[in-house]
C-alpha cells in the first residue's frame, strides 16, 4: 500500500518535469540552451496566481471542461500501475475504467471547446474526437493484449510481477504491443508527429486549439492535466518494456523513473527529427498502430 | 505589341508626352491582346488627367526583349472591364475605382482593395456613407452555402507576430472551398505621402514601405530618380548595391526555409535557418550598420564603403554561413516526412501562374522564368547575370527549392562580387528630376519584382508615385492555390509564398 502510494505521489509531482525532459531534449538537438527543466512548474504557479476570463458566449460546461478534465486523469491514475508497484485501486476489468476515465476527461475538453461557440474550437473538438475514435481501438487490442498474456484483468496484474515470465513466452506480441502503444501515446498526447504542442498556428492545432480560450488556474489545470496524461502513457509503455521483476521496490521505482526518463528523450527525440504528418495522414497512423496489436493479438492467440 | 505602344527599357527616363494617349477601346485592345498573348502587366494606374479625368496608364513586360510597353487613356466614372478576360488585372481595376472611383463594369468581384480614402472627389463606387465606412474588411464576403458548409475567420489580429490580415474560409470539413483575403489594415497612404518630392523624407519613406524589402525598394527609387536626373550609379556603388540586395534575398530565402520547416514541426531546419538568418542580416550590418540594409542605398550612390579587408572578411563569413545553410537545407529536402507535407500541397499550375501574373518565386515555382535580374537586367547584373531558377511542380516544394537555388546563386554572386569589387566613387551628384517626365523602374526584390513608376510635373516635382509591391500580384495565387486543399495546409502554403501586407497595402 505504501508503495503504491508513493508511486502515486511520484505520478502527481513528477509529470511537469517529464514534459520539461522533453522540451530540454529538443532544445539540445536545436543547438539551444532551453527552459529550465522545472519550467512547466514555474508555468503552473504563475498560472494559479492569476484570474481567469470567461467569454459572454461561455457556460458552467465551459468552466466544468478544465476541473473534470484534471479529475478524470488524476482518477485515472489511481487505477493504474507505476513500474510494477501495484496500484491504489484494483479490481478486474480497471483497465476499461482506465480507458473511458481518459475518454471522459476528453469528451468535456470537446464539450468545453465547443462551448466557445468559436469556429477553431469547433475544428479542433471534431479533429480531436475523430482521432480518438481511431486511437481507441488501438489502446484496446493493446491492453487485451496484456491482459492475456500476463492472464489479470486488472493493471496492477497486467503490469505487475506476470509481465516478466510474460516476456519469456510471449515476447514478440507484447514488443508489438508496445511499439502500437507508442503510436498511441504520441497521438493521445498531441505530440509531434500528430500534432505540434509549440505551435501557434491555430488552423493547424488538433488538442491546443481545444484550450485556446481557458485562461489562469483553468488553463494550469489543463495544462497539468496533460502533463499527468503523458506520464499515465509513459508509465504504460515503459513499464511493458522494461518489465522485469525486481525484489527490491526502491531500485524498482528507481529502475521505472529511469524508464520514464528514456521515454521523455525518446518523444523529444521523434519530435525533433520528424516533420508533422499531414492531418489526413493521422488516421493512417492510427490504423496502423490497430493493426500492430490486433496482430499482436494473434500471435497470442495461435 | 504594336507601334502604337511606348517603348522603354526599365530604368529609362520618357517624356510623359511621349507615352501614347489612345481611346479607350483601343487601349484596351492593346492589353488584352498583349496579356492572352502571354506577356504581363507590371502596373496599370489611374492618374490626374485633363478636365477631372483619369489618365489610365498601362505597364506592359515585354520581357523577351527587355522593355517594358507604355501606354496611356482618359477615363471618366466607368469603364468595361477586362478583369474576366485577364484575371491578372482584377486588382488593379479594384485599385483604380477605389482611388478615382472609375467603376469597372460587369467585374467579377468588385471589392475594394485597401479601403482607403479616393484620390479624387466624386460618388463612392461602392456607394458608402464616407471615411466612417472605409473600414477595413468591412465588406460582404463571399459566401458559399450549403449543409454543412462552415466559415473560418482568421485574423486580422494573428496569433504569432505577424502582420494584420484578414483570412476567410469558406470550409467543408477540412476542405477548403473557397479563400479570400482581405488587406489594407496598414495602408498608410506611402504614395501620396512621395508626391512633391524628392526631398530629405523620400528614401527613409520608401525603406519603410515594406520593412523586409528595404534595400530592394530603395534600390527601385533611387535608379528612378537617376533616370529622372540623367545619371549612372558609379560601378563600385552599383556592385555593393547589388551586394546588398543579394544578402537581403540570402536573409529573407534563409529565413522562409526555416519558417517553412517550422510551420511542419521539422525542428533541425527550423532552428538552424532561424540562427543562419542572423547570419546574413549580421552582414548587411555591416555594409551600412542597419541589418536591415535601411540608410545604405541612396540616389546616385551608396552612402557607405566596404574597405577591401572588410570586403575579403565578410566573404569568408558568408560562406561558412552557407555551407551551413545548405547542409540545412539538404536535410530538409531529403526526409520522407518533410516531402510528405509539402510534395503536391498548394499547387498553381503553370497556364493559372500566366494567367494571374504572378511574379518573384511563387512564380518560378509554377514554371514562369520572370526574374528582373535576367529580363531587365542593370549593372552589375548584365556583366555577371544570375540564372534563373525554375521548378514546375509549383507546390510547396517546388517554392521551397526554388527559394533555395536562388539563395545559392546569391551567395555565388555576393562571393564574386566582393572579390573583384571595382575601384571608384560612392557617389555621383543627381541633379533635379526632369520635369514632365516618366519612368518605370523594375527590381527583383526577393519576393520579386518591384515596380516604382515615377511621373514628374511641370516643376520637376514628383507628381505621382505608383508602386507595385509583388504581393499586389501574387496574393491572388495564394487564395487560388488553396481551393481544395486541408485548411490545415493553409499556414504552410502561406509561408511557402510569405507574402507581403504592408507591400500590399501601401
Amino acid at each position: 500500500m505504501i508503495r503504491a502510494a508513493i508511486s502515486f505521489v511520484a505520478f502527481l509531482a513528477l509529470s511537469p518535469l517529464l514534459l520539461g525532459v522533453v522540451n530540454r531534449v529538443k532544445a539540445l538537438f536545436a543547438g539551444r540552451t532551453g527552459p529550465p527543466l522545472l519550467q512547466l512548474y514555474f508555468d503552473l504557479h504563475r498560472l494559479l496566481g492569476k484570474g481567469a476570463v470567461y467569454g459572454v458566449a461561455t457556460t458552467w460546461v465551459f468552466r466544468a471542461g478544465p476541473v473534470i478534465g484534471l479529475a478524470a486523469v488524476i482518477a485515472a491514475g489511481l487505477v493504474m500501475s507505476f513500474g510494477g508497484a501495484p496500484a491504489l485501486v484494483a479490481f478486474p476489468g480497471d483497465f476499461v475504467l482506465f480507458a473511458y476515465l481518459l475518454g471522459l476527461a476528453r469528451f468535456f475538453t470537446a464539450l468545453a471547446a465547443l462551448d466557445t461557440g468559436s469556429s477553431f474550437e469547433g475544428m479542433g473538438a471534431a479533429r480531436e474526437v475523430t482521432f480518438s475514435s481511431f486511437a481507441e481501438p488501438a489502446l484496446f487490442l493493446c491492453l487485451v493484449v496484456m491482459a492475456r498474456a500476463s492472464g489479470a484483468l486488472s493493471l496492477s496484474g497486467m503490469l505487475g510481477d506476470e509481465l516478466a515470465a510474460a516476456w519469456h513466452v510471449q515476447g514478440p506480441a507484447l514488443l508489438l504491443a508496445a511499439v502500437a502503444l507508442l503510436g498511441v501515446a504520441l497521438a493521445e498526447n498531441a505530440r509531434i508527429p500528430v500534432d505540434d504542442p509549440n505551435t501557434h498556428l491555430e488552423l493547424t492545432m488538433i488538442h491546443e486549439v481545444m484550450v485556446l480560450d481557458h485562461s489562469g488556474p483553468d488553463l494550469a489545470l489543463v495544462q497539468y492535466g496533460a502533463a499527468l496524461k503523458l506520464f499515465l502513457f509513459g508509465a504504460l509503455v515503459v513499464r511493458l518494456t522494461l518489465g522485469f521483476p525486481i525484489a527490491s521496490p526502491a531500485l524498482s521505482l528507481l529502475a521505472f523513473l529511469g524508464g520514464m526518463l528514456g521515454f521523455g528523450v525518446a518523444i523529444g527525440t521523434v519530435e525533433s527529427t520528424v516533420a508533422r504528418l499531414r492531418l489526413v495522414r493521422i488516421p493512417q497512423l492510427l490504423v496502423g498502430a490497430t493493426v500492430l496489436s490486433a496482430f499482436a493479438l494473434v500471435l497470442l492467440l495461435r | 505589341m504594336s507601334g502604337r505602344v511606348l517603348r522603354a527599357r526599365s530604368g529609362e527616363a520618357v517624356r510623359t508626352a511621349d507615352v501614347p494617349l489612345l481611346p479607350l477601346d483601343g487601349f484596351q485592345g492593346i492589353v488584352a491582346d498583349a496579356l492572352t498573348a502571354g506577356s504581363r502587366v507590371v502596373a496599370y494606374f489611374g492618374d490626374a488627367g485633363p478636365d477631372g479625368a483619369v489618365r489610365l496608364t498601362a505597364v506592359l513586360a515585354d520581357d523577351g526583349e527587355h522593355a517594358v510597353g507604355l501606354l496611356s487613356t482618359v477615363v471618366d466614372r466607368a469603364i468595361p472591364s477586362l478583369a474576366a478576360e485577364c484575371p491578372a488585372l482584377q486588382l488593379f481595376e479594384r485599385e483604380l475605382a477605389e482611388q478615382y472611383g472609375v467603376v469597372p463594369e460587369g467585374h467579377p468581384w468588385p471589392k475594394p482593395v485597401r479601403f482607403e480614402r479616393p484620390r479624387r472627389p466624386g460618388p463612392d463606387p461602392w456607394g458608402r456613407a464616407g471615411p466612417l465606412e472605409t473600414i477595413p474588411g468591412a465588406y460582404p464576403f463571399f459566401e458559399v452555402e450549403g449543409e454543412e458548409v462552415h466559415e473560418v475567420a482568421v485574423g486580422p489580429v494573428h496569433a504569432g507576430i505577424i502582420e494584420p490580415g484578414h483570412f476567410r474560409f469558406q470550409c467543408h470539413g477540412e476542405n477548403v472551398f473557397h479563400l479570400e483575403i482581405v488587406l489594407g489594415y496598414q495602408h498608410r497612404g506611402v504614395e501620396r505621402l512621395l508626391e512633391g518630392g524628392p526631398d530629405r523624407r523620400t528614401v527613409a519613406r520608401i525603406e519603410s514601405v515594406a520593412g523586409d524589402t528595404a534595400v530592394g525598394n530603395a534600390l527601385a527609387h533611387a535608379r528612378a530618380l537617376e533616370a529622372l536626373g540623367g545619371v549612372e550609379a558609379p560601378p563600385r556603388a552599383a556592385a555593393l548595391r547589388a551586394v546588398a540586395l543579394e544578402l537581403e534575398r540570402l536573409a529573407n530565402h534563409v529565413g522562409d526555409l526555416g519558417g517553412i520547416a517550422t510551420d511542419i514541426g521539422f525542428l533541425p531546419t527550423s532552428s538552424a535557418c532561424g540562427a543562419l538568418r542572423a547570419q546574413f542580416l549580421n552582414a548587411l550590418a555591416e555594409l551600412c550598420g542597419n541589418r536591415f540594409g535601411r540608410g545604405l542605398v541612396v540616389p546616385g550612390g551608396v552612402r557607405f564603403d566596404l574597405p577591401a579587408d572588410a570586403a575579403a572578411r565578410l566573404a569568408a563569413r558568408l560562406a561558412a554561413a552557407w555551407d551551413q545553410v545548405a547542409a540545412a537545407a539538404r536535410v530538409f529536402f531529403r526526409a520522407a516526412s518533410v516531402r510528405n507535407r509539402t510534395d503536391g500541397t498548394g499547387v498553381v499550375p503553370t497556364p493559372l501562374a500566366r494567367q494571374l501574373g504572378l511574379v518573384g518565386p511563387a512564380a518560378r515555382a509554377s514554371g514562369l522564368p520572370v526574374d528582373v535580374r535576367a529580363t531587365h537586367p542593370f549593372a552589375p547584373y548584365a556583366a555577371r547575370p544570375i540564372p534563373i531558377s525554375v521548378q514546375e511542380a509549383g507546390d510547396v516544394t517546388a517554392r521551397a527549392r526554388v527559394r533555395l537555388d536562388e539563395a545559392a546563386a546569391s551567395a555565388a554572386f555576393v562571393q564574386a562580387t566582393l572579390a573583384a569589387l571595382p575601384d571608384g566613387p560612392l557617389r555621383a551628384p543627381v541633379p533635379p528630376p526632369r520635369p514632365d517626365a516618366l519612368v518605370v523602374s523594375l527590381v527583383e526584390g526577393w519576393r520579386g519584382e518591384l515596380c516604382h513608376a515615377v511621373r514628374t510635373g511641370p516643376d520637376g516635382r514628383i507628381a505621382r508615385y505608383k508602386l507595385v509591391d509583388p504581393s499586389f500580384h501574387d496574393w491572388m495565387g495564394l487564395q487560388l492555390a488553396l481551393r481544395g486543399q486541408q485548411i490545415s495546409d493553409f499556414p504552410l502554403c502561406n509561408k511557402s509564398f510569405n507574402l507581403s501586407y504592408c507591400g500590399h497595402d501601401l
